[in-house]
């Protein structure tokens, strides 16, 4: 019996009877008593360690690869035959005034299967009159993840529906992760998403900051959610609350 | 008349000629790679750069090919930053070293037959004599020696710019280059060594001529049919001496950052790029000069065609020497699109890989190559 094997046996069959590892020496005797000598005390430095070969690990997916592959310029010829093959359909495609390629030209081309709900360009919608419908209540600013929309409110004394507009409305682009919780946040139907961003880009980054005028170029006088003026609502209430007043 | 001034000014027009030739074909190298990689790879390719005519709107964008330029521009407007502890003479030196032999190898290159300047432009006549001048800048005898001397130069700029930049990534690229550059050169050097047997001469002018004949009396003698072995080890060396993908491995980006040019900004780093590019065209003129027939079309010689079913057709010099200069560029363009189609196909080797390929698989084929030619060279001898 070989006193490595055995040594490097008794941690793990100690670690199974819940033996500590101190118990090394005591369980090698039992165990070893047949072998006699062959016990040695496990604290003893190993004294042949197996010579390290610096091969290069083999994975459990490693491509087999047949004659035909490692000989490697088959497929090589393979691989130029099919690049070349993709080349000249493309360069077909383009000598005969089609277009060889699936990228598009953005921003003056546009894919067709360009999402309509993608979220692009924050749209500020208006009234009737022309006025944001944004009553500047700083839930879009709250709620937004990336802090990048600045409101600053104004007090309007002529319009008692909507005392409080919005002086300043700007959103940073270059902080805006379009998340779309703005949107969400609005209890006045005052912020929308374009489908796209066009002109974002700008060498500077005081220019990536859209001011209200430029948000306020869309007016949707029948798509609003809420009709203008709106109409007086009826106070309805809730169940739970009818039965919380019972008791 | 005086007998060397002649002499010198076709000279200089033919050393003008070779470097427009090279340095335009640099240039629109750059443009080539960008476009060809575009379309295999399904996309457009640099399109943005343009020129826009002064006082209007009219922008030209001629397929991005304005984007060298601006690369160009850019190189030459940028700082030329240099690391604090670099070694002032060899980071100097390193780019000309590596730029100045991959023209030079140019020079015993011949683009053209043989011109008589007194025939072709009846109004020189009384100056040139009746003088005739091999298209080339240097008809040396020794031309393909003299290539592979500048050729291995460059091993001197990469490994001098690794040293000189006093970077870890520099030196790694440097000695990679060194090591890779020196085991492609031997494989080059001994592939082309069967071409020579079977040519019997190393003058590039003589070997371009010995391949206007034909071989049975159909196909051309060209030496991509006489070795094509050789032929296909001679372009691997050689894109291998070029470091391009799939041997791009002193400069490899992902493990190197740059390589041996990682220290080298602004039009130094353009110099190693553009030498590059260059390269791409003297590969492909070496290659059509020593297996394509050189400038000539098939069974075409300075004379005229003679086609295999025996018909004649004479070439006047105002013909011949146009067609000769299209011919030569044409060639040199297939191969360099040829060398870009194999750098946007193959992946980069491992580097063990890379020396392995050189070591043991082209290095005995070569050997292998060179022996099956003695052996033919001596039956065809007729064993003597």
């Amino acid at each position: 019996v070989n006193p490595m094997v055995k040594d490097r046996v008794a941690p793990s069959s100690a670690g199974v009877t819940g033996v500590s590892f101190g118990d090394n020496e005591r369980l090698a005797a039992q165990k070893g008593g047949a072998a006699g000598q062959g016990a040695v005390p496990a604290a003893a430095p190993a004294k042949a360690r197996p010579p390290v070969r610096y091969a290069r690990k083999q994975y459990w997916n490693e491509p087999e690869m047949t004659l035909w592959e490692k000989a490697y310029l088959p497929e090589v010829l393979k691989g130029l035959a099919i690049t070349t093959g993709i080349f000249l359909r493309n360069m077909g495609k383009w000598l005969t005034g089609r277009k060889g390629a699936v990228t598009t030209y953005y921003p003056e081309e546009r894919r067709a299967d360009f999402a309509p709900r993608n979220r692009g360009k924050h749209i500020l919608t208006q009234r009737p009159d022309g006025s944001p419908q944004c009553i500047a209540c700083n839930m879009c600013a709250t709620v937004c993840p990336a802090k990048v929309i600045e409101i600053e409110s104004g007090f309007d004394p002529n319009d008692p529906a909507h005392p409080k507009y919005p002086v300043r409305f700007e959103i940073d682009y270059s902080r805006c992760v379009f998340c779309g919780m703005c949107v969400e946040a609005c209890p006045e139907d005052a912020i929308r998403m374009q489908d796209d961003v066009p002109n974002l880009v700008s060498d500077d980054r005081y220019n990536m900051w859209m001011t209200m005028d430029e948000m306020l170029t869309w007016n949707p006088q029948q798509d609003v959610a809420k009709p203008y003026p709106p109409k007086p609502v009826p106070l309805v209430l809730g169940e739970s609350v009818k039965r919380g007043r019972g008791q | 008349m005086n007998s060397v001034l002649p002499d010198l000014v076709v000279s200089l027009v033919f050393i003008g000629y070779a470097m427009v030739m090279l340095l335009s074909f640099g240039g629109l190298l750059t443009w080539v790679e960008r476009k060809q990689s575009a379309v295999m790879a399904d996309r457009v390719g640099a399109n943005r750069a343009y020129i826009r005519i002064p006082f209007t709107n009219i922008k030209l964008v001629w397929l991005g090919l304005f984007h060298g330029m601006a690369d160009g521009l850019k190189m030459l407007l940028k700082e030329n930053f240099k690391p604090k502890t670099h070694d002032a003479v060899g980071y100097f030196l390193a780019p000309f070293v590596v730029f100045t032999p991959v023209l030079l190898v140019f020079a015993v290159v011949p683009f053209g037959g043989t011109v008589i300047p007194g025939q072709l432009i009846p109004a020189l006549a009384g100056w040139f004599g009746d003088r005739a001048y091999p298209m080339q800048i240097a008809n040396l005898d020794a031309g393909l020696l003299v290539v592979f001397a500048f050729s291995s130069l460059g091993i001197i700029g990469a490994m001098l710019a690794g040293w000189a930049s006093d970077n870890k990534f520099s030196l790694l690229g440097g000695l990679r280059a060194g090591s890779q550059m020196i085991s492609y050169e031997l494989v080059m050097g001994l592939t082309v060594l069967g071409l020579i047997l079977v040519y019997g001469t190393v003058n590039l002018g003589d070997i371009v001529r010995q391949q206007s004949g034909t071989i049975g009396g159909v196909l051309p003698a060209w030496g991509i049919f006489y070795q094509p072995v050789a032929a296909f080890l001679f372009l691997t060396a050689a894109i291998a001496e070029n470091k391009r993908i799939p041997f791009d491995l002193p400069e490899a980006e992902s493990e190197l950052i740059a390589g041996y040019f990682t220290e080298y900004s602004a039009m130094k780093l353009g110099l190693f790029m553009f030498s590059e590019f260059i390269q791409i065209a003297v590969v492909g003129a070496l290659f059509a000069t020593l297996f394509l027939g050189g400038y000539n079309l098939p069974f075409m010689t300075d004379a005229g065609f003679s086609l295999p079913g025996g018909t004649e057709i004479a070439l006047s010099q105002a013909v011949r020497v146009p067609l000769q200069l299209v011919t030569f560029l044409g060639k040199v363009a297939l191969m360099c699109v040829i060398q870009i189609q194999i750098r946007w196909t193959l992946p980069r080797f491992r580097y063990d890989q890379m020396l392995g390929l050189s070591w043991k698989m082209l290095l005995p084929l070569s050997l292998a190559n060179l022996a099956v030619t003695v052996v033919w060279m001596w039956l065809a001898g007729g064993g003597q």
